[in-house]
């Protein structure tokens, strides 16, 4: 039993709209008539494309080759035909595209051989190289790949299962763990036994009693390594700091690891997905995504990755006043542009937007400093004069301020009497600070490359110069034996040095002479300053050229 | 297009002023009943000005006019500006504060939220000055009747020195310095009640009542009001304890003058003043100093007014210098 819970500070409770969604089992969706597959489905990561257009595919083939550091692989999530290799818009603020793999599925949904692994009995590496197979990453959203976090094995003494769910609205992570309990358990276990830790906690808001009930009574049978534990429902509970911190006490600064402070953090989602690969030999290839919001039928659906949004959501049925729809919850989602978007595998959860339940922001109004954003920040951050300097462009004093330790959890605008929208301030002055930054590195660049060139030019007239003055030295000595003595026994040059310098003083006093006659231009009527100014450079270079 | 959050908390600066303004009923209802009913007409007339100003320096300003009108901040000032006037002024002086406090210390500086000084102490003291006597000219605890006082108010004549008395400050004060005397004595006259001036003492819990629905309601913290109290009440100790037949006790202090008006509604502007949790304490605890030694040791007898505008002087750099430490910066605990 852990002692205590601990809080960090800030954080906001809007209402949770779980009930909604959370009522109904999960339904596995039907496939859709294509899907599209993101080559990029980790973070900073694209898949090298293993298939071809008119390839037939096996579900849980290999259709992604993951590269780097962060790669993972990507697969098919069904049966079928390659129809396209292109890039599509994915889901991503900016509407950024990316390249991806279509299939038409055949409908039969046929596996490709698949076994499980016996985790216990190879190499920890082996066992890593095959969660990386298997495409895991991070479900929780940033799709971090999971054989990367799970380390070298060594340091970590708390393993931390994150179900909080903290976001409203959402409750894929809530119906996972009613359902599914067992399965998230077993996957929580693999992961503890890979990352060596010593414990499991399992932090699951207490706004879900459902959700811890079952994951109990599932985890009385697995052993005291492992705790649930009911964390109080406060927004945003289920960051992945804010989580850590209130299970353990530890705070994680900006730029640091868990595994820094011995602590590693998990989604119940990527246990489940862990747990499935290595005891079934299944890749990941769908996830549970909740529709809800202004729809006829809320609910949680099992859904193959790459299958559109559109094709999604109308199992759902949007109500006709539906006017947008937003990915993930409702303060750090995303507003999609397109419906074309596929599900990926941090796709947690569609909601419908109508004006009745997510109103337009009513006019900003002049900040009051009134700090309640202050209170509200669960990075304990000053979020008003965030907004000052972001506002007045004053870059470095936002990061003197720790801008960048801003997570956008939007708690600021959530509370912000003046209904600023204060996130938006903090994203505009990130990316700035980031553009500078690329620029700055493209100056230096473009800087060196000049230098550099300014370097070779000069060199390369210096060795023509010298060039120059050794074929005249030789054509010289050439005369000269024709003139003096015989041809045939010239000698060779005692020494070319002399005449190259003469040769070179001579053109040098010619261009002097050739300098001096050309009057120069608007330099009539100097002042005697600028006269004297002009002497001096002129004597600088005088003594230069001597 | 629109970012996330998409949900908003059903809070607006309109809510936030009209809690203050709900907060400000018991102090301005005990005014009503102890001091002088033409409070209500000075609100009046206060809540008019400020809402034409506002609505004129928009116009001028080219802002629109719904939004900034309809915040109920000019209201707050407002009524800050008359409840920290003498009631019996001429209503041009108090049309003439509430000008000096929008016009000048708002909008001047880019109206709301823009303003470095609290405006209703920047009117309090351009008036003090301006107008010295009119603006000492207290009423005795219910001793005008209601038509004599909106005969000062709206009429044109004054026969003060025969209405008007010293107030309890301005008793201690003169009293003091005139010498031969000590608090003790001072404290049997007319113009003193159980632990300030006669029924302003009422006024003061009036305040504290308000203040503690504001601190409930989660608009203004902890820090100003209990760093302000503090502050007063051990500067003041701190005298009173070496010499207590010169200097006023610490309750004396927080029951008089403005000291409780200030402490949760004038002090606590957010606008003019410190933000971080430390910069509140030392901004509160500063104006208490300062005012203390106006009060004790200067030319007027209440010294709130002159303090505040000097710590509203001092508050970017004590925001900058109290930034409290960000999520893991603070040292916490690792294993």
């Amino acid at each position: 039993m852990i002692a205590r819970l601990f809080n960090f500070r800030g954080g906001v409770k809007p209402v949770s709209h779980k009930n909604e969604s959370s009522a109904t089992p999960i339904v596995k969706a039907p496939l859709p008539p294509r899907l599209v597959i993101p080559l990029r489905q980790s973070i900073r990561s694209t898949a090298r494309c293993l298939v071809q257009p008119g390839q037939r595919v096996l579900k849980g083939e290999h259709i992604g080759e993951g590269e780097g550091p962060l790669g993972t692989s990507v697969h098919a999530s069904t049966s079928g035909t390659v129809v396209e290799i292109a890039s599509f818009p994915m889901a991503h603020a900016s509407g950024l595209e990316t390249p991806s793999v279509v299939i038409e599925p055949d409908g039969e949904d046929r596996w490709i051989d698949h076994a499980p692994l016996d985790y216990r009995n190879v190499s920890r590496n082996a066992a890593l190289a095959y969660l990386r197979n298997s495409g895991i990453v991070g479900m929780g959203g940033a799709g971090f790949p999971t054989h990367v976090k799970l380390g070298n094995g060594s340091g970590i003494d708390t393993l931390v299962i994150n179900g909080a769910e903290c976001e409203p609205w959402i409750t894929c992570d809530d119906r996972l763990m009613r359902e599914r309990a067992a399965e998230v358990l077993s996957g929580a276990t693999i992961l503890r036994e890979l990352i060596g830790a010593r414990r499991v906690l399992i932090g699951i808001e207490d706004n879900k009693p459902e959700a811890i009930t079952a994951m109990r009574a599932a985890a009385s049978g697995v052993g005291d390594t492992l705790e649930i534990v009911p964390v109080p429902t406060l927004y945003p509970a289920g960051g992945e700091k804010q989580l850590i911190r209130v299970l353990t006490g530890i705070e994680i600064a900006q730029g640091k690891l868990g595994a820094d402070f011995g602590v590693q953090c998990f989604n119940v989602g990527t246990a489940q997905a862990v747990h499935r690969a290595i005891h079934h030999g299944e890749p990941l290839l769908s996830r549970i995504v909740t529709l809800t919001g202004n729809v006829a039928h809320p609910g949680n659906y099992e859904v193959l990755l790459g299958t559109p949004v559109d094709a999604l959501l109308k199992l759902a049925g949007p109500k006709a006043d539906t006017d947008r729809y937003i990915m993930g919850g409702p303060m750090m989602g995303i507003d999609l542009q397109s419906l074309k978007v596929p599900v990926v595998k941090g796709t947690n959860c569609v909601i419908s937007a109508s004006p009745a339940l997510f109103p337009p922001p009513p006019p900003e109004l002049p900040c009051i400093r009134c700090g309640a954003c202050a209170r509200a920040c669960p990075a304990d951050l000053q979020p008003f004069e965030l907004y000052w300097f972001s506002r007045a462009k004053n870059f470095g004093k936002t990061q003197e301020y720790h801008l960048f330790d801003c997570i956008e959890c939007g708690c600021c605008a959530f509370v912000c009497p003046s209904r600023i929208p204060l996130v938006d301030y903090y994203r505009f002055a990130k990316s700035e600070i980031w553009a500078r930054e690329r620029d700055l590195k493209a100056s230096d660049q473009a800087r060196d490359r000049f230098e550099f060139r300014n370097f070779r030019q000069e060199r390369e007239k210096e060795e023509k110069a010298a060039k120059l003055a050794a074929k005249a030295a030789e054509t010289r000595a050439k005369l000269a034996d024709g003139t003096s003595a015989g041809a045939a026994e010239a000698p060779p040059p005692v020494s070319d040095e002399d005449p190259k310098k003469a040769l070179i003083a001579a053109a040098l006093a010619r261009a002097k002479q050739q300098k001096a006659a050309v009057t120069p231009q608007n330099t009539e009527d100097l002042s005697p300053e600028t006269q004297a100014e002009i002497d001096e450079i002129e004597a600088r270079r005088e003594k230069l050229n001597d | 297009m629109i970012h996330s959050p998409y949900i908003r908390k059903p809070a607006s600066v309109q809510s936030v002023m009209l809690t203050v303004l709900i907060a400000l009923i018991p102090g301005i209802a005990a005014y009503v009943w102890q001091i002088a009913a033409v409070v209500l007409v000075n609100l009046v007339i206060a809540t008019v000005t400020a809402l034409l100003a506002e609505a004129a320096m928009l116009k001028v300003r080219g802002r629109p006019l719904a939004p900034a009108l309809s915040d109920l901040s000019a209201v707050v000032t407002a009524w800050l500006v008359v409840l920290c006037f003498p009631p019996i002024l001429p209503w041009w002086a108090t049309v003439l504060g509430v000008l000096i406090a929008i016009v000048a210390v708002k909008h001047l500086y880019g109206g709301l939220g823009q303003n470095p000084f609290n405006p209703a102490m920047v009117a309090y003291c351009a008036m003090i000055i301006a107008f010295p006597s009119l603006m000492s000219q207290w009423p005795p605890a219910g001793q005008l009747d209601l038509q004599t006082q909106l005969d000062l108010v709206l009429g044109g004549v004054r026969e003060l020195d025969a209405i008007t008395g010293a107030t309890a400050l301005d008793a201690i004060r003169t009293g003091l310095r005139a010498g031969n005397t000590s608090v003790d004595a001072l404290l049997t006259q007319s113009a003193f009640g159980q632990f300030g001036g006669r029924g302003w003492e009422w006024l003061a819990l009036g305040y504290l009542a308000g203040g503690i629905y504001l601190l409930v309601r989660g608009i203004i913290t902890w820090h100003m009001p209990t760093a302000f109290i503090v502050g007063l009440a051990v500067i003041s100790g701190a005298f009173w304890l070496t010499n207590p037949a010169q200097f006023a006790s610490p309750l004396f202090h927080l029951a008089s003058g403005g000291a409780m008006l200030a402490a949760f509604f004038i002090v606590t502007d957010p606008v003019s003043g410190a933000a971080t949790p430390h910069g509140k304490l030392i901004f509160a605890a500063g104006i208490a100093l300062i005012a203390y030694l106006i009060r004790a040791f200067g030319a007027f007898p209440e010294g709130i007014a002159f303090a505040v505008l000097l710590m509203n002087i001092c508050v970017p750099l004590i925001d900058m210098n109290t930034q409290p430490p960000v999520f893991g910066h603070r040292g916490g605990k690792a294993r």
